[in-house]
């Protein structure tokens, strides 16, 4: 049993006072983020201590983002970007998964030396070739830059191979037996039963690119391609990027899909990223 | 018991297709990725550390293998000394004082029941959000003249203080955007650690003399903690290591190279200058602090395994 699990609402006053101002400050700049988004600029710099507006500023704030640059396309273009990278993940590392985990083939012991090798390299170091490669190809500034280069996760791979090596064999003789090939063993019967690795791969994944600024900061050169980290920082430069308001509105939609996502799942979102911690 | 003996048959057939074809799958399924692996992965890479070695600027028509050239260069170049001094200060800030606050929240969310999930919850939400917005909000906080925080400190006689925008000021101001963004990683990794040490310990200390609750900690919390707490140091330090978010919305390095970090002036060397030999040469020592921070906690982790 929990020490003091038992304790009174009083006896346990101490604890939610201490962890209850750490989470005041864990939130103040959600808070102050989304109340001056609501705030006209000139009561933004007269007095910012108070939250609430004097005058209801919303729909001009979050007009102002959407106009001045094409907010909407830069969280269309995360989504897509977010869907494509996982969609050729798994593509990729599903069925590399299975085969270091459940078959037996020379090779095997090579790849998932590679496999731990590629964990201990951060993305930042193939940069720089994988630019000059995309550049030569004239695809800077495309989609297919912007999701290449994380088509293969290393991180995937190793993930659902430990998944895949706790699922037990007489399921896939199982299915050998009735008659199903490799391929639909991986996506029918293995891919289903990792379900926890699975949804916890996609939160990591997601949340990773969602967020990502230093590789769409390399690539991405015009307003059509930006995904939405790139997006506050062109709404920045931009001249309405002066005004506090239109700012902290444009912050506040690039931010909500994934908070909100977050708040929906969160263990799920947890677990998912926490599991993740390995490759960070 | 039927059903056990007569099993092997169809096994055994099952065993022969697999036979046949078991090396070819196995092949065929991981062919993609492994081409991928090397394409995007480790292809690059060697050639990022072939690069590091020649004088390579974009456009150049042709590139000149110069050896250690640029690693020489490196060490006499101040803005990359700053880089990398600003690196390791913000790394040695911001893990100790991410593991030690959030430790403390952990055992505190650990030390009831109500409102577990909702602390957890609130302490993890800056590890999912946006760094970059998030960042462009911290902004307007420590803002110099209208940032809430500079109104607050003015209440208790505080004069306001130029947080992103003053050499002395500027990295302290981005190691604290940085334990805000790290803690709730730390509390949960930590909170996954707390649960997994047995209660029959926390009796059998008591037992022992262990009255106090900082003696239980002493005695049982903290050496049990060990492994989380190594794991925790390594991830933390990655994720230090690779700052880069922050100081890109925020500074640009700036005021005067005050703030410039390792990944920032490899950004700047190659996309912004595209020096891309001396560029590579920067990511190379960036690869290998992370190398050795790895290196380090599987020597540890190999060496002593849990009470140490």
């Amino acid at each position: 049993m929990t020490p003091g699990a038992n304790r009174t609402l009083i006896q346990d006053l101490p604890r939610l006072a201490l962890l209850g101002l750490g989470a005041v400050i864990v939130l103040a700049p959600y808070v102050w983020m989304f109340f001056a988004s609501l705030k006209p600029g000139s009561e933004v710099f007269s007095n910012s201590l108070s939250l609430l507006p004097e005058r209801f500023y919303a729909l001009e704030n979050y007009g102002k983002a959407l106009r001045e640059v094409p907010m909407l396309r830069f969280l269309f273009n995360g989504v897509v970007v977010c869907a494509l990278i996982l969609f050729f993940q798994t593509l990729f590392a599903v069925p590399a998964a299975y085969a270091l985990a459940k078959l037996r083939w020379r090779g095997r012991e090579v790849l998932f030396g590679l496999v731990m090798l590629g964990l201990l390299i951060p993305y930042h170091v193939p940069a720089l070739p994988l630019y000059v490669g995309f550049a030569r190809l004239g695809l800077l500034d495309s989609f297919t830059a912007l999701v290449a280069p994380f088509s293969i996760s290393v991180f995937g791979i190793f993930l659902f191979r430990q998944a895949f090596r706790s699922l037990p064999d007489e399921l896939i003789h199982a299915a050998r037996i009735d008659g199903m090939g490799e391929m639909s063993i991986v996506w029918r019967v293995v891919m289903p039963n990792a379900w926890p690795a699975a949804t916890a791969f996609a939160t990591f994944s997601i949340v990773a690119h969602w967020n990502d600024l230093f590789w769409p900061l390399i690539v991405v050169q015009s307003h059509g391609m930006a995904t939405p980290a790139l997006g506050v920082l062109f709404f920045r430069a931009e001249e309405a990027g002066n005004d506090v308001g239109a700012l902290m509105a444009a912050a506040v939609m690039v931010t909500a899909p994934m908070v909100i996502l977050f708040l929906l799942a969160q263990r799920r979102f947890i677990q998912g990223i926490a599991t993740a911690g390995l490759k960070g | 018991m039927p059903e056990a003996l007569a099993l092997p048959a169809p096994r055994r057939a099952a065993g022969t297709a697999r036979g046949l074809g078991e090396g070819a799958a196995g092949w065929l399924l991981a062919a993609p990725a492994t081409i991928a692996l090397f394409l995007l992965l480790l292809g690059p890479s060697a050639a990022l550390l072939g690069l590091s070695f020649t004088d390579w600027e974009l456009g150049a028509p042709e590139l000149a293998w110069i050896g250690l050239e640029n690693y020489a260069e490196l060490t006499t170049d101040p803005v990359f000394r700053i880089a990398l001094s600003n690196t390791l200060l913000y790394v040695g800030v911001v893990i100790p004082a991410s593991i030690g606050l959030g430790l403390g929240i952990a055992l505190l969310i650990e030390g009831g029941t109500r409102l577990r999930a909702t602390f957890r919850a609130i302490y993890f939400l800056p590890v999912v959000s946006l760094l970059v917005a998030m960042a462009t909000a911290w902004q307007y906080l420590l803002h110099p003249t209208i940032g809430p925080v500079n109104k607050l400190l003015g209440m208790i006689g505080i004069a306001p203080i130029n947080w992103l925008g003053s050499s002395d000021w500027v990295m302290p101001s981005l190691c604290l955007i940085g334990v805000w963004e790290n803690l709730g990683f730390v509390v949960v990794l930590f909170m996954a650690g707390l649960t997994a040490i047995p209660r029959e310990l926390y009796a059998a200390a008591e037992l022992d003399g262990a009255r106090s609750a900082l003696d239980r900690f002493r005695l049982v919390t903290w050496p049990l903690l060990g492994p989380t707490t190594l794991f925790v140091v390594t991830i933390t330090a990655i994720r230090c290591l690779r700052v880069f978010d922050t100081v890109q919305a925020l500074t640009r390095g700036g005021p005067n190279n005050a703030s410039e970090v390792l990944l920032h002036t490899m950004y700047q060397e190659g996309f912004t200058y595209f020096r891309i030999g001396y560029s590579a040469a920067i990511t190379v020592v960036f690869l290998g602090i992370v190398l050795v921070l790895m290196l380090v906690q599987t020597r540890i982790l190999d060496r002593r395994v849990h009470y140490g």
